[in-house]
């Protein structure tokens, strides 16, 4: 699965993008998210504010609880600042 | 959504036909805030690519299924931009003059909550730093949830 990285997350985890090979038992954004902490130190300081970072599964918002089933593209951010 | 400059005057004739009776617009353009005790010299939009363009068409389809509109755009700038640089044009006309100028006003709030745009700011220190979400801005989208 190719998972992006944007903003102030990209720069904390020094890539904009990683294709990983994500268990199945990994079944919602919330679940990748602890996942994702698990794999690096770098991951876990990217993501320990989690409860302020942003995703979106296959270029739709996705909350916490959104299934990332058979996803091929999750991208986390920070909240938006466009416009 | 690009990296040019845009011509506010021909987006709004564009927007003009026969049809439209009023024309409603915002330009959105990068502030200098000089009295702040350190100034913004620089401003780099960050986006992304493929998942902007729909979330600017789902916003722009939502302000037509809202109000009778005969035209409605939405531009959207990238890249590096400095103060007085324009950042956004939006503009609706509509046969009415209320739905031209709510659906302008809505189309900016939305585009400011609903779509993966990212501002890295640049100061007069020398430091650069990603702008916050405003809670105020979260707001004034959902406002518009109520009102449907």
């Amino acid at each position: 699965m190719r998972v992006l990285y944007f903003a102030w997350l990209r720069e904390k985890l020094g890539t904009a993008a990683e294709d990983l090979a994500i268990p199945p038992r990994v079944a919602t954004v919330g679940e990748l998210i602890e996942w994702l902490k698990a794999t690096s130190p770098r991951h876990a300081a990217a993501f320990a504010g989690e409860n302020i970072v942003r995703c979106a599964v296959d270029q739709e918002f996705a909350a916490a609880d959104a299934p990332i089933g058979s996803a091929r593209e999750i991208a986390f951010f920070p909240p938006v600042t466009g416009g | 959504m690009q990296e040019a400059d845009f011509d506010a005057g021909a987006e709004l004739r564009r927007l003009s036909d026969h049809a439209a009776g009023g024309i409603g617009s915002f330009i959105g353009i990068v502030r200098a805030n000089p009295e702040a005790p350190r100034r913004v010299t620089a401003l780099t939009l960050e986006h992304y690519p493929g998942m902007t363009e729909k979330a600017l068409a789902k916003i722009a389809a939502e302000a037509e299924a809202r109000w009778t509109l005969t035209g409605c755009t939405i531009i959207h700038r990238v890249g590096r931009l400095l103060p007085g640089d324009n950042i956004v044009f939006v503009g609706a006309a509509s046969p009415h003059r209320e739905a031209a100028l709510a659906a302008t006003a809505f189309l900016i709030d939305w585009l400011k909550t609903a779509a993966p745009f990212w501002k890295n700011e640049e100061y007069s220190t020398g430091e650069t730093e990603w702008v916050a979400a405003r809670e105020a801005d979260e707001r004034a989208a959902r406002s518009w949830d109520d009102s449907r």
